[in-house]
């Protein structure tokens, strides 16, 4: 590893380790807790993930990327979790997505400047009678229209201010 | 009097959690019993409140809002009989009640009935009655009543669950797993999750049942991440049932142990596929193995396994119960007992329907779900997910059976029914699934890899009129070698949607690519925006918002649009008050 990797306080992986000690099946779920953990993935706690569990750091992080769960970068202070399954597609998803875009300038992926929100689209969050759907943190928002999606993402960032 | 708030996802996310707060702030004396239960499935409804008076469901209040907590509350306190005429305008609508009245309900027997967080009301309606009686039956009787019932793998293969729990029985080995795949990624279904949010005691007993009869003593459930609170229900519901003797080292004195364990998936559509699961059980990247050896062989760990999903499971303990025959006199020739559908999209009442196999798709849209809302019409509905395909107008009386809907191109799936009207473009529609196969394809196989990447290609340029002659040749080109090429299902089925738009609506590629025309007036390119003189005041809205200033007029004066201009962003149409802005 070269200086500019990240130094995480990898302390906090022990008692992770210790749950799941002697299962040789169990990379995702610490992978798991891991994000839980910090929030994200960084790269030396991959590392030490790899080196705990007996696995190659490219196997492990070939999982890593495998899954959408996992994130290798730190995300926003809220992640806006939009839908884009069938049932909201045909309900007209890519107009929230535009919708969205717009107001935080970021798209898919991406994280706004300050911090606040990150954005990431989803196959389906099960909720399809609602759609189109986002979830944000906990809570699910359903019946979306652009104009309704800008609103709530204002508010929001009302509040985090 | 008891209120009994609907909480599953749909609920929650409409607002049930709040009413209840709401209540439950005023319920101070406790005037009013609480109460909780999962999803009824009425999800265009949501929030619902139930009003029990006994253990009598005497009124069923829909779309309850925050503002309406107080006044239910006090009304529902001060009741002295059941009819509660100052809630009339709450209550569900007779036209509303078919939606439940219409439905057979095995599968969901329990589900919007009972509190899932609580074993002992489970227990009340018969529940953990069929172990007990399994305990008594050996294996192989168990295996030939499942055999007798004709139950069928209900996510989306459909094959006969009694072959596989008797290959995994005969399988040699010491060890052997059972694994319930929970990971439902078809975008559009949901019915395992309602299952496991609103019964998991149906589910924990149907497993239960099958580790007996194929003599498995260890079991997971891989549940989607996506699913957090069927995953909180879950882990309470086999607490609940290890604190009763039910799970675990010698279940009720039988000497039968088996401990069942919650895997929490990582998000992978290819992880629905068995083997894929498996390799996500074991910690590896969720890449499909060479079949054979099956897992009934060979599965988790090389050991002899068997995989079923949630809601073949959820049936288990009623054949148990009620006999095989009672299953098996339900259905078709072919396809037996009942289906649980998740009826979405442009429908006019949305949520779970379960049906006797053998009722037409028309039955269900427009007989159950009442039809296409906002008075659209029908144009297809989208039955399988990714891996399924687009049934039109004239097909609305195929018959739901595995054989009948899949000789139509689409498959029964694991019962996703997304409805679509005359807005939604069919091309756009496979192009939106060749996304989602594209970015799910797990990258083993060369002909889903690449090929679903090149079809989503030429879709795309289709969508934006940019398509060649031909292409709707080589897309089918592509599908036939990607079946050909592809291990899993996931690849083998990927076509299915390009395959069944192109034999049902073969015009509608013909109009993108001949005439750069979309007739849904879907696909952004291809909309030509104008403005009405007629119709145009000349309130100078649309020009001001126009974001590249396409719009010229004169105040008072008919606008017009500058074609060249145009980035067909529509902001002029939400814009004019008087519908001059005309969508081609």
């Amino acid at each position: 590893m070269c200086d500019c990797c990240e130094k995480s306080d990898l302390s906090k992986l022990t008692p992770v380790f210790e749950a799941f000690a002697g299962d040789d099946h169990a990379l995702i779920s610490i992978l798991q807790k891991a994000q839980e953990i910090y929030g994200y993935l960084p790269v030396d706690v991959l590392y030490a993930i790899a080196e705990k569990t007996g696995n190659s750091p490219a196997k492990v992080m070939g999982v890593a990327t495998f899954y959408t769960q996992f994130r290798l970068k730190p995300v926003g202070k809220n992640l806006i979790l939009l839908c884009k399954g069938t049932a909201c597609h045909v309900n007209g998803a890519d107009s929230i997505e535009k919708a969205l875009v717009e107001e935080l300038g970021v798209g898919d992926g991406e994280t706004t400047d300050d911090g606040i929100f990150s954005i990431k689209t989803v196959a389906c969050l099960g909720c399809c009678s609602l759609s189109p759907v986002m979830m944000i943190n906990e809570d699910t928002y359903g019946s979306l229209t652009p104009a309704k999606a800008k609103e709530i993402v204002r508010k929001i960032r009302e509040a985090s201010k | 009097m008891k209120l009994v708030f609907g909480e599953g996802s749909c609920g929650i996310a409409a607002g049930a959690r709040k009413v209840r707060a709401a209540v439950e702030k005023l319920n101070t004396e406790g005037a009013v019993e609480i109460g909780i239960t999962g999803c009824i499935g009425m999800c265009y409804l949501e929030p619902i409140v139930d009003v029990y008076d006994g253990g009598t469901l005497v009124k069923r209040l829909v779309k309850v809002q925050e503002k309406d907590a107080e006044r239910i509350y006090k009304a529902v306190a001060a009741a002295t009989s059941a009819a509660l005429p100052e809630l009339a305008d709450l209550e569900i609508s007779a036209d509303d009640k078919e939606f439940l009245e219409k439905q057979t309900r095995i599968a969901l027997r329990h589900c919007g009935l009972i509190d899932p967080e609580d074993i002992a009301a489970y227990e009340a309606v018969d529940g953990y009655k069929a172990i007990r009686k399994v305990l008594a039956m050996t294996p192989e009787q168990v295996i030939e009543e499942i055999k007798v019932s004709g139950l069928a793998g209900r996510g989306g293969a459909g094959f006969p669950t009694w072959f596989k729990w008797n290959a995994a029985r005969n399988a040699k080995g010491e060890q052997k797993y059972l694994i319930c795949n929970a990971d439902e990624g078809d975008p559009g279904a949901f019915m395992d999750r309602a299952v496991i949010e609103s019964d998991p005691h149906s589910l924990i007993e149907g497993m239960l049942i099958a580790a007996y009869a194929i003599g498995a003593t260890k079991a997971f459930v891989y549940v989607r991440a996506e699913y957090p609170l069927a995953i909180v229900r879950l882990e309470k519901a086999l607490a609940a049932a290890k604190k009763a003797g039910l799970l675990g080292e010698n279940i009720l004195g039988s000497g039968f142990s088996c401990d069942i364990r919650i895997k929490a998936g990582a998000g992978a559509f290819v992880c629905g596929e068995e083997t894929a699961l498996i390799e996500s059980l074991e910690g590896n990247r969720g890449m499909p193995r060479l079949k054979p050896p099956f897992p009934a062989e060979k599965g988790y760990t090389q050991a002899p396994s068997n995989i079923n999903n949630v809601e073949t499971f959820a049936n288990v303990a009623w054949i148990i119960l009620n006999g095989g025959a009672a299953f098996a006199a339900m259905g078709t020739e072919t396809s037996k007992g009942t289906k649980v559908f998740a009826l979405t999209g442009k429908i006019k009442r949305g949520g779970l329907v379960e049906i006797p196999m053998g009722l037409t798709l028309r039955d269900v849209i427009f007989g159950i779900g009442g039809g296409i809302r906002d008075g659209g019409t029908f144009k297809a509905v989208q039955m399988g997910g990714p891996s399924g395909g687009c049934i039109p107008e004239h097909l609305l009386d195929t018959k739901i059976d595995y054989k009948a809907l899949g000789a139509t191109g689409a498959i029964m799936g694991s019962g996703g029914m997304v409805v679509m009207d005359s807005h939604t473009c069919m091309v756009n529609m496979a192009r939106f699934f060749l996304d989602f196969t594209a970015k799910e394809s797990c990258g083993k196989c060369v002909h889903c890899r690449i090929g679903t990447k090149r079809m989503h290609e030429i879709l795309t340029r289709i969508t934006e009129g940019k398509g060649k002659e031909g292409d709707v040749e080589l897309l089918q080109d592509l599908c036939n070698g990607i079946k050909a090429g592809a291990l899993c299902g996931l690849g083998q089925t990927a076509p299915n949607p390009v395959l069944t738009t192109i034999r049902y609506f073969r015009d509608e590629y013909d109009a993108h690519i001949r005439e750069a025309r979309c007739p849904a007036h879907e696909c952004a390119a291809l909309k030509k925006y104008s403005i009405d003189p007629a119709k145009c005041k000349g309130c100078t809205m649309c020009a001001k918002k126009c974001p590249v200033g396409a719009i010229t007029g004169t105040v008072k004066q008919p606008h017009a649009i500058d074609q060249s201009k145009c980035i067909k962003c529509g902001q002029c149409v939400a814009t004019c008050k008087f519908g001059a802005v005309a969508i081609g």
